[in-house]
């Protein structure tokens, strides 16, 4: 080195010797399937998602049929149980694995749609509220803060009483709920990002306002509002089912989880099965659902700290 | 001989691929004495006082021929052993001064618990040392200091406290990681010099873990230089500025502006610090090194003494800077 | 100085903050930038010199027109900013680029480099996406990355090459001005000697003048055409950087000389030493703003702000330096 070095041959040797690094996706599937509940989870959902979509040629019997001479047949397993109906039967004779695999259909799209319908003018507002943040901003804000000092699911009450009770009707109280969620969210990522020079780069480069907020800051923001809207899909089908419970969600005879559950509960003590069978339904599709928001967090999270 | 640490090599990852943090570190210091280590980022300067400290937690592995302090081996000691000695006879500073404070409580509070750990004071004698310490790292106002939070503070005070904090028990041995980088120039010099003072009047060796190595060149007495994870080069201060025997020091040394006066262009050294998955077989310089020959690209150097430096390179170099084989 | 190729010209730049401080008390205002003139010639470079909190990160702000300036005016190419319209200014915008101190923070994580190179393109000009990719791709080799680099995210890159990425992208609209905020204090010193270095031939090539932001004296001196030391929000002295460098004359610049650690003792200065920190800017001091720090500081500096004056050869804000002993 005692001789000055030519700049474009120690260029190239510097670069020769770039580190080689895994794709991203490959390096999120690495930390994602590393954490075996989010895995099962995974699973779990997969076959969740295939049961709905499959449940016209799966299911054994029509979700709506009613077998008048097998009344409250108890699950294949128990005595009294027949193989013709794996999970037993529900008061008026129907068979309960067929309706839980098309309210599988309903509780997903329940999932989807609220959470689309909640994410999408959460992260809008969110982005405005942290781009003008005096005026625009502060109202923003307050509006939700408004919202969230209700209790969600008498919000989400109220909302279907004005409404009307009906299916879409409760999709739109459940993102109506959720918004305030992803608004602070969005928000508060996006102000986080606001701070990093790669901001002011864009800007220098010319980015006009939309520019720097949907194509320059809103990728950085995504990681937390997924693992959000995964968190989300499992409430949101928490609270469909606690309003088809209520009488307020989907109406009979749609085999909805929850409208399966309210309409059983006169049977707890005789037949423990048509309550227990879609409450562990929703049990278990909740925790995946939760254990997946945890893994897909884990995953995403330290990649973005190293990349901060 | 205070410290004397004898192959250590700090490992992480897994055990089929295991990354090489720090590997066959050899490092002695005597007692009250001034030793720099430095290197770039990634070099392994800060792992190596982690591991000395005990704080490489699993899955990172700490394995040594020896680790003696003040003649008690702490490999074999038992972990309650440990912490007498530690945190007591051995303090650590840390470069983010700011972030090492806890900001829930006050100064005098944290200062005050870290000498009620280590020794027997209590009461109205407690907050009097506690106050004669922050006096002795020249916090102006020290009195109403003790009350104030760390978020209160400018950077280099609160630099000055982690110093206050790391000497409250006389250590022998300070280690101070990065101490002035997140500093400004004039605030850098003023701690330097406290760090000195202390230095000498408390009679304790320092190590100075620093890439700056004008800082090194100022105060230390003695330089270890690290590369990729092992000791490249040991020398006296003197010897090694101004005749480096490691071809990474010579680049090193060459590449600061100050050395390039007047030159339209600084040299380099071509390419980057190998990372986990492109370490090279032989000398971990070799692919960048302008003097590596067939040897060095094969075979590992082991590190030797040469004419009152240790060097670790198959053609180490001359006075005049050029390989002793040409 | 006042040369006709004048291509950045500052006159008494000014920018105050108004700084809540509370439901009752109402604003304070921080003057974070004070009266600061200047003038670049097209293929110079000036460095602005200070440490934290002295509004070189202001004035990088001002000059990219990312902020409107409080008072004063500036001059871009010719232009003068306060009187231009929208579209002047719109089109003056590129003119002016940045790169910042952090490569990390700077790349934004989710855009491959090539859409990030070719963003200022896409926006300013209406060269079609092959244009485009072709202008990007030698870019890249200008700046010494490698073609395949094209289609990588910034996390692939060391912190070396994230600058090469970020000096890169400031160049791709071939501006007049580069705005370089600490642009290598990031940076291991053997990968700030190549940085340097491409800046340096950068300049050759294309003859971008530069504002460069530092505190680093031995690379200030190494790059600088020009040299302006800023305190607390003013131009404490501001001239040709051979003058400066050789005979420093106010007390501010004096002091951050000779607080630079230096390798070699004979560029070592004897060491002045500041009591004392930074003021807070919420309560500025009355007069010069550096009186209370500075060793010769009287009545009169701490009730009357110095003006900006030339005397030997520069710009100086001092009331007494031809009573100080130099």
């Amino acid at each position: 080195m005692s001789t000055p070095s030519n700049l474009t041959a120690a260029d190239q040797a510097a670069n020769a010797a770039a580190l080689s690094y895994p794709s991203p996706l490959k390096e999120f599937w690495q930390s994602f399937s590393a954490n075996r509940g989010a895995l099962i989870a995974l699973i779990f959902f997969a076959a969740l998602v295939l049961a709905a979509i499959l449940a016209g040629v799966l299911a054994p019997h029509s979700p709506t049929e009613q077998y008048r001479e097998h009344l409250l047949t108890p699950p294949a397993w128990v005595q009294g149980g027949s193989l013709q109906f794996l999970l037993g039967t529900d008061e008026l004779g129907r068979d309960i694995l067929s309706r839980l695999m098309h309210g599988a259909r309903l509780s997903l799209m329940i999932g989807v749609v609220s959470v689309v319908l909640s994410m999408l003018p959460g992260i809008v507002l969110g982005l405005l509220a942290a781009f003008y943040p005096t005026w625009l901003g502060n109202g923003i804000m307050r509006a939700m803060d408004i919202m969230l000092a209700l209790p969600s699911l008498l919000l989400a009450v109220a909302v279907v009483a004005v409404l009307g009770p009906g299916l879409v009707n409760t999709m739109l109280a459940i993102a109506i709920v959720s918004l305030p969620s992803y608004v602070r969210l969005a928000r508060a990522s996006a102000m986080t990002e606001l701070n990093k020079d790669y901001v002011v780069a864009s800007q220098l480069a010319g980015a006009g306002k939309l520019r720097l907020m949907f194509n320059t800051v809103l990728p950085n923001c995504m990681a937390p509002l997924i693992v959000q809207g995964t968190l989300g899909f499992s409430s949101a089908i928490l609270d469909a089912a606690a309003l088809g419970f209520l009488g307020l969600g989907a109406q009979p005879p749609l085999p909805e989880w929850g409208t399966m559950l309210a309409s059983a509960r006169d049977y707890i003590d005789s037949a423990w099965w048509v309550v227990t069978m879609p409450g562990l339904t929703i049990l278990f599709t909740v925790i995946a659902l939760n254990l997946l928001g945890d893994g897909l967090r884990d995953a995403l999270d330290p990649k973005l700290k190293k990349l901060a | 001989m205070l410290l004397d640490i004898r192959n250590l090599n700090v490992s992480f990852g897994s055990t089929a691929q295991p990354f090489q943090a720090v590997s066959g570190l050899d490092l002695a210091i005597n007692r009250g004495e001034i030793v720099g280590i430095v290197g770039e980022s990634g070099s392994g300067k800060s792992v190596t006082m982690l591991a000395l400290m005990g704080l490489i937690d699993a899955p990172g592995r700490v394995t040594a021929d020896a680790l003696q302090f003040a003649g008690q081996d702490l490999l074999g000691m038992k972990a309650a052993q440990k912490r007498q000695i530690i945190g007591k006879d051995i303090a650590m500073i840390f470069q983010d001064a700011l972030t090492s404070l806890n900001p829930a409580y006050t100064v005098g509070y944290q200062l005050m618990e870290t000498l009620r750990l280590h020794t027997p004071l209590r009461g109205a004698a407690l907050k009097q040392r506690a106050l004669e310490l922050l006096e002795q790292v020249e916090i102006p106002d020290a009195k109403s200091r003790l009350n104030a939070y760390p978020h209160q503070l400018s950077g280099g005070m609160s630099q000055r406290v982690m110093i206050a904090m790391a000497i409250a028990c006389q250590p022998k041995l300070l280690i101070a990681d990065e101490p002035t980088t997140a500093l400004d120039v004039t605030v850098q010099a003023q701690i330097m010099e406290l760090l000195v003072n202390l230095q000498k009047q408390n009679d304790m060796a320092l190590i100075l873990i620093t890439h700056d190595l004008a800082v090194v060149a100022e105060v230390a007495q003695r330089v270890v230089v690290m590369y990729a994870g092992e000791v490249v080069e040991t020398s006296s201060t003197e010897l090694l500025f101004n005749t480096p025997r490691h071809p990474y020091t010579q680049a090193l040394l060459a590449s600061i502006p100050e050395h390039s006066k007047g030159a339209k262009r600084l040299s380099t050294l071509a390419g980057v610090v190998p990372g986990q998955y492109d370490r090279p077989s032989g000398c971990l310089l070799s692919p960048r090194c302008p003097y590596a020959t067939d040897t060095c690209r094969t075979q590992r150097p082991p590190q030797l003494p040469l004419s009152g430096t240790s060097v670790r390179c198959f053609t180490p170099l001359n006075d005049s800077g050029i390989p002793s084989h040409e | 100085m006042s040369e006709p190729n004048i291509i950045l010209e500052a006159k008494g730049l000014s920018r105050h903050y108004q700084v809540s401080r509370g439901f009752f008390q109402g604003h304070a205002t921080v003057k974070a930038l004070n009266n600061v003139s200047f003038q670049l010639q097209a293929g110079k470079t000036l460095a602005v010199v200070g440490e934290s909190g002295c509004g070189k990160s202001t004035l990088a702000r001002q000059l990219t027109l990312i902020e409107e300036p409080t008072a004063g005016e500036l001059n871009i190419a010719g232009v003068a900013i306060a009187k231009a319209d929208a579209a002047a200014l719109k089109a003056l915008r590129p003119k002016v680029q940045m790169v910042f101190q952090n490569p990390f923070a700077s790349l934004n994580p989710r855009k491959q480099v090539g859409a990030m190179l070719a963003e200022p393109l896409q926006l300013n000009t209406t060269l079609s996406a092959s244009e485009r990719e072709q202008r990007v791709r030698e870019m890249l080799q200008i700046v010494g990355l490698r073609p395949e680099h094209y289609h990588r995210y910034p996390h692939m890159f060391s912190g070396g090459q994230r600058q090469r990425i970020a000096i890169a992208r400031a160049m791709m609209l071939k501006p007049a001005v580069l705005v370089a905020d600490e642009p290598t204090s990031a940076l291991d010193v053997s990968i700030q000697a190549q940085i340097l270095n491409l800046f340096m031939d950068l300049q050759d090539e294309l003859g971008t003048a530069y504002v460069f932001v530092s505190h680093n004296l031995a690379v200030v001196e190494h790059i600088a055409d020009d040299v302006m030391v800023m305190y607390f929000g003013s131009t404490v002295e501001y001239g040709a950087k051979e003058t400066i460098f050789q005979q420093p004359l106010h007390p501010y610049t004096k002091a951050l000389m000779s607080a630079t650690p230096a390798i070699r003792q004979e560029d070592r200065r004897a060491k002045i030493k500041l009591t004392g920190e930074l003021p807070s800017p919420l309560n500025p001091p009355t007069g010069c703003a550096f009186n209370t720090r500075c060793p010769h500081a009287n009545e009169r500096c701490r009730s009357e702000v110095p003006v900006l004056r030339p005397l030997a050869n520069r710009m100086i804000a001092c009331h007494h330096i031809e009573t100080i002993p130099q």
